[in-house]
Protein backbone atom coordinates (compact mmCIF):
# COMPACT_ATOMS: atom_id res chain seq x y z
CA UNK A 1 0.00 0.00 0.00
CA UNK A 2 2.97 2.11 0.96
CA UNK A 3 4.54 1.55 -2.42
CA UNK A 4 1.14 2.01 -4.25
CA UNK A 5 0.44 5.29 -2.45
CA UNK A 6 4.11 6.64 -3.44
CA UNK A 7 3.38 5.99 -7.28
CA UNK A 8 0.27 7.43 -7.06
CA UNK A 9 1.33 11.25 -5.50
CA UNK A 10 4.35 11.10 -8.42
CA UNK A 11 1.73 10.47 -10.98
CA UNK A 12 -0.63 12.71 -9.95
CA UNK A 13 1.83 15.44 -9.69
CA UNK A 14 3.10 14.77 -13.23
CA UNK A 15 -0.34 14.13 -14.43
CA UNK A 16 -1.93 17.31 -13.21
CA UNK A 17 1.44 19.35 -13.97
CA UNK A 18 1.38 20.33 -10.31
CA UNK A 19 5.39 22.14 -10.95
CA UNK A 20 5.00 23.75 -7.46
CA UNK A 21 4.25 20.24 -5.41
CA UNK A 22 6.44 17.67 -4.67
CA UNK A 23 4.80 14.10 -4.47
CA UNK A 24 5.97 13.75 -0.64
CA UNK A 25 4.33 16.86 0.32
CA UNK A 26 0.67 15.37 -0.56
CA UNK A 27 -0.54 13.46 3.05
CA UNK A 28 -1.64 10.15 2.40
CA UNK A 29 -5.20 11.00 3.79
CA UNK A 30 -4.95 14.88 3.17
CA UNK A 31 -8.30 15.88 0.80
CA UNK A 32 -7.40 16.08 -2.58
CA UNK A 33 -9.85 18.91 -3.66
CA UNK A 34 -11.35 22.15 -2.12
CA UNK A 35 -9.03 22.87 0.83
CA UNK A 36 -6.96 20.44 0.82
CA UNK A 37 -4.46 19.70 -2.02
CA UNK A 38 -6.51 22.37 -4.07
CA UNK A 39 -7.67 20.06 -6.81
CA UNK A 40 -11.03 21.37 -9.35
CA UNK A 41 -13.32 19.50 -11.48
CA UNK A 42 -11.07 18.84 -14.60
CA UNK A 43 -8.02 17.66 -12.00
CA UNK A 44 -10.76 14.86 -11.44
CA UNK A 45 -11.19 14.00 -15.16
CA UNK A 46 -7.46 13.84 -14.95
CA UNK A 47 -7.01 11.42 -12.60
CA UNK A 48 -9.95 9.25 -14.11
CA UNK A 49 -7.82 8.91 -16.90
CA UNK A 50 -4.80 8.15 -14.50
CA UNK A 51 -6.25 5.35 -13.63
CA UNK A 52 -7.16 3.82 -16.93
CA UNK A 53 -3.65 4.73 -17.94
CA UNK A 54 -1.45 3.58 -16.01
CA UNK A 55 -4.15 0.74 -13.91
CA UNK A 56 -6.99 -0.17 -16.57
CA UNK A 57 -9.41 0.76 -14.07
CA UNK A 58 -12.55 2.51 -15.33
CA UNK A 59 -14.68 3.95 -13.22
CA UNK A 60 -17.68 2.50 -13.95
CA UNK A 61 -20.22 4.49 -11.06
CA UNK A 62 -19.01 8.65 -11.51
CA UNK A 63 -21.74 8.88 -7.98
CA UNK A 64 -18.55 6.85 -5.85
CA UNK A 65 -15.74 9.51 -7.49
CA UNK A 66 -16.14 12.15 -4.07
CA UNK A 67 -15.45 8.50 -2.03
CA UNK A 68 -12.98 7.13 -4.45
CA UNK A 69 -11.09 10.19 -4.53
CA UNK A 70 -10.69 11.67 -1.39
CA UNK A 71 -7.21 11.16 -0.97
CA UNK A 72 -4.38 9.56 -2.06
CA UNK A 73 -5.49 6.22 0.16
CA UNK A 74 -8.63 6.18 -0.74
CA UNK A 75 -7.61 5.87 -4.68
CA UNK A 76 -4.96 3.34 -3.40
CA UNK A 77 -7.30 1.37 -1.59
CA UNK A 78 -9.97 1.39 -4.31
CA UNK A 79 -7.03 0.43 -6.90
CA UNK A 80 -6.06 -3.00 -5.19
CA UNK A 81 -9.85 -3.85 -4.31
CA UNK A 82 -9.59 -3.88 -7.88
CA UNK A 83 -6.95 -5.47 -8.84
CA UNK A 84 -8.10 -8.24 -5.94
CA UNK A 85 -11.09 -8.75 -7.68
CA UNK A 86 -9.52 -9.24 -11.05
CA UNK B 1 -20.18 65.35 -22.07
CA UNK B 2 -17.43 63.17 -22.65
CA UNK B 3 -16.41 62.48 -26.19
CA UNK B 4 -15.27 59.00 -25.53
CA UNK B 5 -11.05 59.36 -25.02
CA UNK B 6 -9.24 57.26 -23.46
CA UNK B 7 -5.35 56.65 -22.98
CA UNK B 8 -2.78 54.29 -23.27
CA UNK B 9 -1.58 54.00 -19.52
CA UNK B 10 0.88 51.07 -20.36
CA UNK B 11 2.24 48.33 -22.76
CA UNK B 12 3.59 45.08 -22.91
CA UNK B 13 5.61 43.63 -25.48
CA UNK B 14 7.06 39.97 -25.30
CA UNK B 15 8.62 38.80 -27.95
CA UNK B 16 11.93 36.99 -28.93
CA UNK B 17 12.17 35.87 -25.31
CA UNK B 18 11.95 38.99 -24.05
CA UNK B 19 9.35 40.76 -22.07
CA UNK B 20 9.33 44.61 -22.04
CA UNK B 21 6.97 46.62 -19.86
CA UNK B 22 6.68 50.61 -21.24
CA UNK B 23 9.62 49.97 -23.62
CA UNK B 24 12.38 49.02 -21.06
CA UNK B 25 13.12 45.43 -21.00
CA UNK B 26 12.18 43.23 -18.15
CA UNK B 27 13.39 39.35 -18.53
CA UNK B 28 15.48 38.50 -21.35
CA UNK B 29 16.48 34.70 -21.94
CA UNK B 30 18.77 33.02 -24.58
CA UNK B 31 17.15 32.92 -27.72
CA UNK B 32 17.70 28.96 -28.07
CA UNK B 33 15.12 28.67 -24.87
CA UNK B 34 12.16 27.10 -25.63
CA UNK B 35 8.69 28.87 -25.47
CA UNK B 36 7.87 26.60 -22.38
CA UNK B 37 10.97 27.29 -20.02
CA UNK B 38 10.96 31.05 -21.09
CA UNK B 39 7.36 31.17 -19.41
CA UNK B 40 8.25 29.36 -16.85
CA UNK B 41 10.89 32.47 -15.86
CA UNK B 42 8.73 34.97 -16.81
CA UNK B 43 6.48 33.83 -14.11
CA UNK B 44 9.12 33.37 -11.34
CA UNK B 45 10.52 36.65 -12.66
CA UNK B 46 6.53 38.42 -12.67
CA UNK B 47 4.41 36.64 -10.19
CA UNK B 48 4.63 33.26 -8.47
CA UNK B 49 2.46 32.26 -6.10
CA UNK B 50 -0.33 31.23 -9.25
CA UNK B 51 -0.11 27.04 -9.34
CA UNK B 52 -3.03 27.40 -12.17
CA UNK B 53 -0.37 29.17 -14.06
CA UNK B 54 1.26 25.37 -15.11
CA UNK B 55 -1.90 24.23 -15.97
CA UNK B 56 -2.66 26.70 -18.73
CA UNK B 57 -2.07 26.41 -22.43
CA UNK B 58 0.90 28.43 -24.27
CA UNK B 59 -1.77 31.06 -25.23
CA UNK B 60 -3.09 31.57 -21.79
CA UNK B 61 0.67 31.71 -20.43
CA UNK B 62 1.51 34.21 -22.79
CA UNK B 63 -1.63 36.53 -21.97
CA UNK B 64 -1.99 36.05 -18.33
CA UNK B 65 2.11 36.94 -18.13
CA UNK B 66 1.50 40.21 -20.13
CA UNK B 67 -1.47 41.20 -18.28
CA UNK B 68 0.27 40.54 -14.92
CA UNK B 69 3.18 42.92 -16.00
CA UNK B 70 0.81 45.54 -16.62
CA UNK B 71 -0.61 45.25 -13.62
CA UNK B 72 1.67 43.90 -10.98
CA UNK B 73 2.23 47.82 -9.81
CA UNK B 74 -0.68 49.45 -11.28
CA UNK B 75 -4.24 47.23 -11.00
CA UNK B 76 -6.93 48.72 -12.63
CA UNK B 77 -9.15 47.82 -9.13
CA UNK B 78 -10.30 51.62 -8.77
CA UNK B 79 -12.89 50.82 -11.37
CA UNK B 80 -16.00 48.96 -10.80
CA UNK B 81 -15.03 45.19 -11.99
CA UNK B 82 -18.26 45.32 -14.84
CA UNK B 83 -16.62 48.22 -16.75
CA UNK B 84 -12.84 47.02 -17.16
CA UNK B 85 -13.12 45.17 -20.66
CA UNK B 86 -10.71 42.65 -22.46
CA UNK B 87 -10.81 43.01 -26.04
CA UNK B 88 -7.89 41.01 -27.39
CA UNK B 89 -7.28 39.08 -31.09
CA UNK B 90 -4.67 36.73 -32.85
CA UNK B 91 -3.73 35.01 -36.06
CA UNK B 92 -4.26 31.23 -34.94
CA UNK B 93 -7.22 31.68 -32.35
CA UNK B 94 -6.74 28.28 -30.54
CA UNK B 95 -4.43 26.33 -33.50
CA UNK B 96 -1.90 25.52 -30.89
CA UNK B 97 -3.62 23.49 -28.57
CA UNK B 98 -6.72 22.17 -30.95
CA UNK B 99 -3.81 20.52 -32.56
CA UNK B 100 -1.91 19.21 -29.29
CA UNK B 101 -5.44 18.02 -28.26
CA UNK B 102 -6.92 16.29 -31.52
CA UNK B 103 -2.60 13.98 -31.08
CA UNK B 104 -4.51 12.92 -27.59
CA UNK B 105 -7.92 11.81 -29.02
CA UNK B 106 -6.22 9.24 -30.67
CA UNK B 107 -5.52 7.63 -27.31
CA UNK B 108 -7.69 8.96 -24.21
CA UNK B 109 -8.89 12.56 -24.69
CA UNK B 110 -7.13 14.88 -22.47
CA UNK B 111 -9.37 16.58 -20.47
CA UNK B 112 -6.76 19.59 -19.22
CA UNK B 113 -5.91 20.20 -22.52
CA UNK B 114 -9.90 20.00 -23.85
CA UNK B 115 -10.72 23.09 -21.66
CA UNK B 116 -8.21 25.41 -23.56
CA UNK B 117 -9.73 24.97 -26.94
CA UNK B 118 -10.92 28.34 -27.04
CA UNK B 119 -9.12 31.26 -27.85
CA UNK B 120 -11.06 33.30 -25.30
CA UNK B 121 -10.19 31.15 -22.26
CA UNK B 122 -7.11 33.59 -22.06
CA UNK B 123 -9.15 36.22 -21.20
CA UNK B 124 -11.11 34.14 -18.78
CA UNK B 125 -7.68 33.60 -17.00
CA UNK B 126 -7.04 37.24 -16.90
CA UNK B 127 -10.57 37.91 -15.48
CA UNK B 128 -10.23 35.18 -12.96
CA UNK B 129 -6.96 36.55 -11.69
CA UNK B 130 -7.92 40.25 -11.57
CA UNK B 131 -11.60 39.72 -11.17
CA UNK B 132 -12.60 41.37 -14.59
CA UNK B 133 -16.26 40.99 -15.59
CA UNK B 134 -16.40 43.96 -18.07
CA UNK B 135 -17.12 43.39 -22.43
CA UNK B 136 -15.09 41.28 -24.03
CA UNK B 137 -14.24 39.74 -27.20
CA UNK B 138 -11.47 37.82 -29.19
CA UNK B 139 -10.86 38.30 -32.67
CA UNK B 140 -9.11 36.48 -35.20
CA UNK B 141 -6.95 38.28 -38.14
CA UNK B 142 -4.21 37.99 -40.46
CA UNK B 143 -2.13 40.70 -38.49
CA UNK B 144 -2.64 43.04 -35.99
CA UNK B 145 -4.34 45.85 -36.72
CA UNK B 146 -4.56 48.80 -34.75
CA UNK B 147 -6.58 50.86 -36.31
CA UNK B 148 -9.21 47.97 -36.33
CA UNK B 149 -8.81 47.89 -32.30
CA UNK B 150 -8.82 51.40 -31.58
CA UNK B 151 -11.95 52.23 -33.43
CA UNK B 152 -13.87 49.40 -31.88
CA UNK B 153 -12.46 50.14 -28.35
CA UNK B 154 -13.13 53.53 -28.63
CA UNK B 155 -16.75 52.78 -29.59
CA UNK B 156 -16.72 51.37 -26.31
CA UNK B 157 -15.49 53.57 -24.15
CA UNK B 158 -18.01 56.02 -26.32
CA UNK B 159 -20.88 53.74 -25.26
CA UNK B 160 -19.77 54.09 -21.55
CA UNK B 161 -19.20 50.43 -21.81
CA UNK B 162 -15.88 50.35 -20.46
CA UNK B 163 -13.65 52.40 -18.44
CA UNK B 164 -11.08 50.54 -18.60
CA UNK B 165 -9.48 47.68 -20.23
CA UNK B 166 -6.82 45.64 -21.37
CA UNK B 167 -6.47 45.38 -25.31
CA UNK B 168 -4.01 43.85 -27.75
CA UNK B 169 -2.28 41.15 -29.84
CA UNK B 170 -1.87 37.54 -28.17
CA UNK B 171 -0.38 35.14 -30.50
CA UNK B 172 1.00 31.55 -30.05
CA UNK B 173 1.40 28.85 -32.90
CA UNK B 174 3.94 26.54 -32.03
CA UNK B 175 7.59 27.72 -31.34
CA UNK B 176 6.47 31.69 -32.80
CA UNK B 177 4.49 34.34 -30.50
CA UNK B 178 4.12 37.86 -30.00
CA UNK B 179 2.58 39.54 -27.18
CA UNK B 180 1.58 43.14 -27.65
CA UNK B 181 -1.25 44.42 -24.79
CA UNK B 182 -2.07 47.58 -23.77
CA UNK B 183 -3.61 48.87 -21.02
CA UNK B 184 -6.14 51.67 -21.75
CA UNK B 185 -8.12 53.70 -19.59
CA UNK B 186 -10.55 56.69 -19.46
CA UNK B 187 -8.60 59.35 -17.72
CA UNK B 188 -5.03 59.24 -15.65
CA UNK B 189 -2.16 59.04 -19.15
CA UNK B 190 -0.99 61.15 -21.44
CA UNK B 191 -0.55 59.07 -24.58
CA UNK B 192 -3.73 59.76 -26.26
CA UNK B 193 -5.75 56.39 -27.27
CA UNK B 194 -5.56 55.84 -31.04
CA UNK B 195 -4.20 53.48 -34.04
CA UNK B 196 -0.67 55.47 -34.25
CA UNK B 197 -0.25 55.61 -30.56
CA UNK B 198 -0.81 51.99 -30.48
CA UNK B 199 1.23 50.82 -32.95
CA UNK B 200 3.98 53.28 -31.84
CA UNK B 201 3.72 51.94 -28.29
CA UNK B 202 3.97 48.01 -29.72
CA UNK B 203 6.90 48.94 -31.74
CA UNK B 204 10.50 47.56 -30.09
Amino acid sequence: MEKLMAALKAQIVEQLNLQEVKPEDIGDDQPLFKDGLGLDSIDALEIIVLLQQHYGIRIANPEQGPEIFHSVRTIAEFITAHQTAK
Amino acid sequence: MYNGEAYITGTCVVRNNRIYRDGVLLLETPQEQELTDFLRAGYDQVSGQYPKFHKMDPLSKLGWLAAEVLLKDAPLNSYPPESVGLILANKSASLDTDLRYFDTVKDIASPALFVYTLSNIVMGEISIRHGFKGENAFFTADAFDPGFMAGYISQLFLENAVSACLCGWVEVMGPVYEVIMYKVERSGGELVFNADNLQKAGSI
